[in-house]
C-alpha cells in the first residue's frame, strides 16, 4: 500500500477516537517537550559558564579559608576564620612569592539593605581599591572605592545594577543617594556595569563597600572570606599556586600540605566545578524527562494494543481481502508513528516555548541547537516504531478466521 | 477430463479444546466446476460455515486435500494464502463487513490496494463495478449513510472487483429485508449468468432455490447434493 494511503487511513482511524488519541499524544508531548527544554537549558548554562571564564580572565587565583580543625573533627570548608589581613599583606611582600601582580582582600557577608521604602537582602562585599582591577570590574557611573575611603573607613558604597533596580527602580540614578545597610547609613558613589549574572551567584546583586568598614563597622570581624590573586600571566598559575601555598602553610605553622586550613583555586577550577554541577543537574533532569518519555511510549503501546483488540474484526476482514502480514504491520505502525510524530512536533514546539520563557525569566541566552531538535524528532519517531511494533505484530499474526469470528 | 475449479477429497475438520474434541466436518468430497451457482444448506451446527471458511482459505482442514484451481492450498504459507484470497476469492459476508468511516468507492478499492494496482486504475474499476450494482450516485457515501441492501451491494462490488474465480457468500441476505434480499439474489443470478462461479451459504430454502445446485450438510457430512428441484422434494420429505 502507498504511504500516502496508509497515513490517510491511519489519521482517519485515529480521529475516530479523538480523546483517546489526544491523551496518547499528550504523553509524548510532555516527554519530548521536557527533554527539549532541559537539554536547551543545560546547553545555555554551559555557554554562560564559558563566557564567564572569558570575561573574568584565567590568571585569577582565589584563596579561601579551609575547614576549622579541632582534634579529629573537621568542620565545613570556608567556615574557618584563619585567613587574615596579615596573610594578604604577606603574599604581596614576601620575597618567596614572585609571580603575583595584585592581591585583593575581600570580606563577604549578607545584610538587609533599606533605601527609602524599599528593602532587599543582598551580598555585601568589603573590598580594596585593587578589587576593580583584579576582577575586571567597570562602572557605568560614579567611581570605585578609593584608598582614601579605605583608610578613613568611609561609609560609601558601589552598587550592582540588580540592587539599583531592587531599591530605586529601573534606570534610576542612585549616585549620591543614601542607603541603610544593617541600620548604618551609606552613601552611593558608583554603579557597576552588568556582568549578566546567572542564578547561582548573581554578580549584579552585590554592594561593594571599603573592606575596613565591612570588617570593623558592619560585621565586627578581623578575618577575610577570600583573597583574590592576580598572577603575572596564565603561564605561571601552578608556580603561583605553590608559592602562595607554601607561604601560607608556613605562616599558619603547618607542615603537612594535606592539613592545610585554606584552599587555593584558579578561576578555571571554580568554573569547571560550576559547569560540572550544571552538567550533573542537566543530566539528572534530562534522565527524568527521558523516563516520562518512556512512560509516554508505554501509553502509546497500550493504546495500540487496545486498538488491535477493538479492531480484530477489521483485521480479519483485511486479511480475507488479501492483506499480507507486512501490510497489516505497516498499517498499525503507521498509526503509532503518526501518534508519536505529532506528539514529537507539538513537544518540540512546547519545549522551545518553555525554554524561551525560562531564558527570559533568568535573562540567560536563548539557544536551541538544531541537534537537540533533530534528536527529539528521531526519538519520537523511534518510540512510535519501538512501542508500535509489538501491537502491530500481534495484529498481523491474528488468524483471519479467528479475527472474523471475534465478537 | 478438465480439472474441477474446486476439488475437495477426504476433508476433515476437528476442533480441539483442552478436554474436548469436536469433529465439525467429516469426510467431505466435493467437486465444483467453473460457472456453477451452488448453495450450501444446513441447520446451525451442521458445519456449513466451517466448510465455507475452508473453501475460502480463511481456515485450513485438519486432514484431507483441497485443490483450488489446480493448486493444493494445504502447502501454502500465510502470505500465499492471502494472495489467493486476494486474487481468486471474493467474499460477501452476512454483516457486510465494510470499513466504517470509509466511502463506498474506497471500500471497493481496498482489495486492489493489496494487489498493488495503481490508484488511477483502481478508481476506474471501482466506479465501474459500483455502477453495475446501481450505486453510481452513492460513491462517496460511508456505510452508515447506506441501507442494508446498498451496503451489501457495495460488498458484492468489492468481492467482484478483482475478477475472482469464486464468489463466496456467507448468509448474504441474513441481515436484509426480503424485498432487498430478492434484489441481491437477482444480482447473484445475473453474475452467474455472466459466468461467475458462486458458492452461497444459507439456511433459508427460498434463498437457496435461486442456486442451480444445493448441497445439504448435516452433522458435518454431505447428505444430499443435487439440483434445486430434487432438493425441494428432499426438504418436503424431511
Amino acid at each position: 500500500m502507498k504511504p500516502v494511503k496508509l497515513v490517510k487511513s491511519g489519521v482517519r482511524n485515529l480521529m475516530a477516537n479523538k480523546l483517546r488519541t489526544g491523551l496518547a499524544i499528550l504523553g509524548i508531548v510532555i516527554g519530548i517537550g521536557s527533554v527539549i527544554a532541559l537539554i536547551s537549558m543545560g546547553e545555555s548554562s554551559k555557554r554562560a559558564v564559558q563566557s564567564q571564564i572569558q570575561s573574568i580572565g584565567s590568571n585569577l587565583l582565589t584563596v579561601s579559608p579551609g575547614s576549622q580543625q579541632s582534634g579529629s573533627i573537621r568542620g565545613a570548608f570556608g567556615g574557618a576564620t584563619t585567613l587574615t589581613n596579615e596573610d594578604a599583606a604577606a603574599i604581596l611582600t614576601a620575597s618567596s612569592v614572585t609571580t603575583i601582580k595584585n592581591v585583593s582582600s575581600e570580606y563577604n557577608g549578607r545584610a538587609q539593605v533599606i533605601a527609602d521604602r524599599n528593602n532587599t537582602n543582598t551580598q555585601i562585599v568589603g573590598v580594596q581599591p585593587v578589587y576593580a582591577e583584579v576582577h575586571k570590574m567597570t562602572l557605568s557611573s560614579g567611581s570605585f572605592i578609593t584608598g582614601q575611603q579605605l583608610s578613613s573607613m568611609s561609609r560609601v558604597a558601589v552598587v550592582g545594577p540588580t540592587v539599583v533596580e531592587d531599591l530605586f527602580g529601573e534606570n534610576a540614578n542612585p549616585i549620591g543617594q543614601s542607603i541603610r545597610i544593617s541600620g548604618k547609613t551609606f552613601q552611593i558613589v558608583g554603579v557597576a556595569v552588568s556582568k549578566g549574572g546567572t542564578g547561582f551567584n548573581n554578580q549584579d546583586d552585590r554592594i561593594y563597600i571599603p573592606l575596613t568598614t565591612a570588617q570593623k563597622q558592619l560585621f565586627g570581624v578581623k578575618h577575610l572570606t577570600s583573597i583574590a590573586l592576580e598572577a603575572n600571566s596564565e603561564l605561571v598559575m601552578t608556580t603561583a599556586q605553590n608559592q602562595v601555598g607554601y607561604l601560607l602553610l608556613e605562616r599558619h605553622h603547618l607542615t603537612d600540605p594535606a592539613a592545610a586550613d585554606f584552599r587555593i583555586l584558579s578561576q578555571e577550577d571554580i568554573l569547571q566545578t560550576a559547569s560540572q554541577i550544571t552538567g550533573t543537574f542537566t543530566a539528572l533532569l534530562t534522565s527524568i524527562a527521558a523516563i516520562s518519555l518512556l512512560v509516554g511510549g508505554i501509553g502509546i503501546m497500550n493504546i495500540m494494543l487496545m486498538s488491535v483488540t477493538e479492531r480484530t474484526r477489521e483485521i480479519g476482514l483485511r486479511k480475507a481481502l488479501g492483506a499480507r502480514k507486512k501490510v497489516i504491520i505497516s498499517q498499525f505502525l503507521t498509526e503509532s508513528i503518526i501518534l508519536t510524530f505529532t506528539g514529537g512536533l507539538i513537544g518540540i514546539g512546547l519545549g522551545v516555548v518553555g525554554f524561551y520563557i525560562y531564558s527570559r525569566v533568568n535573562s540567560s541566552a536563548f539557544v536551541v541547537t538544531p541537534a537537540s531538535v533533530l534528536l527529539a524528532f528521531f526519538v519520537s519517531v523511534g518510540i512510535g516504531v519501538l512501542f508500535g511494533w509489538y501491537p502491530a505484530r500481534k495484529a498481523a499474526n491474528l488468524q483471519p478466521i479467528e479475527a472474523l469470528r471475534y465478537e | 477430463m478438465r480439472d474441477s475449479l474446486i476439488k475437495v477429497s477426504g476433508l476433515n475438520k476437528i476442533y480441539r479444546t483442552d478436554d474436548l474434541e469436536l469433529k465439525v466436518l467429516s469426510d467431505i468430497n466435493l467437486h465444483i466446476d467453473a460457472g456453477e451457482f451452488v448453495a450450501i444448506m444446513g441447520p446451525s451446527g451442521s458445519g456449513k460455515s466451517t466448510l465455507m471458511h475452508i473453501l475460502g482459505v480463511l481456515d485450513l482442514p485438519t486432514s484431507g486435500t483441497y485443490y483450488l484451481d489446480g493448486q493444493n492450498v494445504g502447502s501454502l504459507s500465510d502470505d500465499e494464502l492471502a494472495d489467493i484470497r486476494n486474487k481468486k476469492i471474493g467474499f460477501v459476508f452476512q454483516a457486510y463487513n465494510l470499513l466504517p468511516r470509509t466511502s463506498a468507492v474506497e471500500n471497493v478499492m481496498l482489495p486492489m490496494d493489496y494487489a498493488g494496482i495503481p490508484d488511477t486504475d483502481q478508481l476506474i474499476l471501482a466506479k465501474r463495478v459500483l455502477a453495475m450494482m446501481g450505486l453510481s450516485d452513492r460513491l462517496d457515501h460511508p456505510p452508515n449513510k447506506l441501507s442494508g441492501g446498498q451496503q451489501q451491494r457495495v460488498a458484492i462490488a468489492r468481492a467482484l472487483v478483482m475478477q475472482p474465480a469464486i464468489i463466496l457468500a456467507d448468509e448474504p441476505t441474513g441481515n436484509i429485508a426480503s424485498v432487498q434480499a430478492e434484489e441481491i439474489m437477482a444480482i447473484f443470478q445475473k453474475l452467474n449468468a455472466d459466468g461467475h462461479t458462486i458458492i452461497m451459504i444459507t439456511h433459508e430454502l427460498n434463498i437457496a432455490e435461486h442456486a442451480k445446485r444445493i448441497i445439504h450438510l448435516f452433522d458435518g457430512r454431505v447428505i444430499e447434493d443435487g439440483n434445486g428441484h430434487q432438493q425441494r422434494r428432499i426438504s418436503k420429505k424431511l
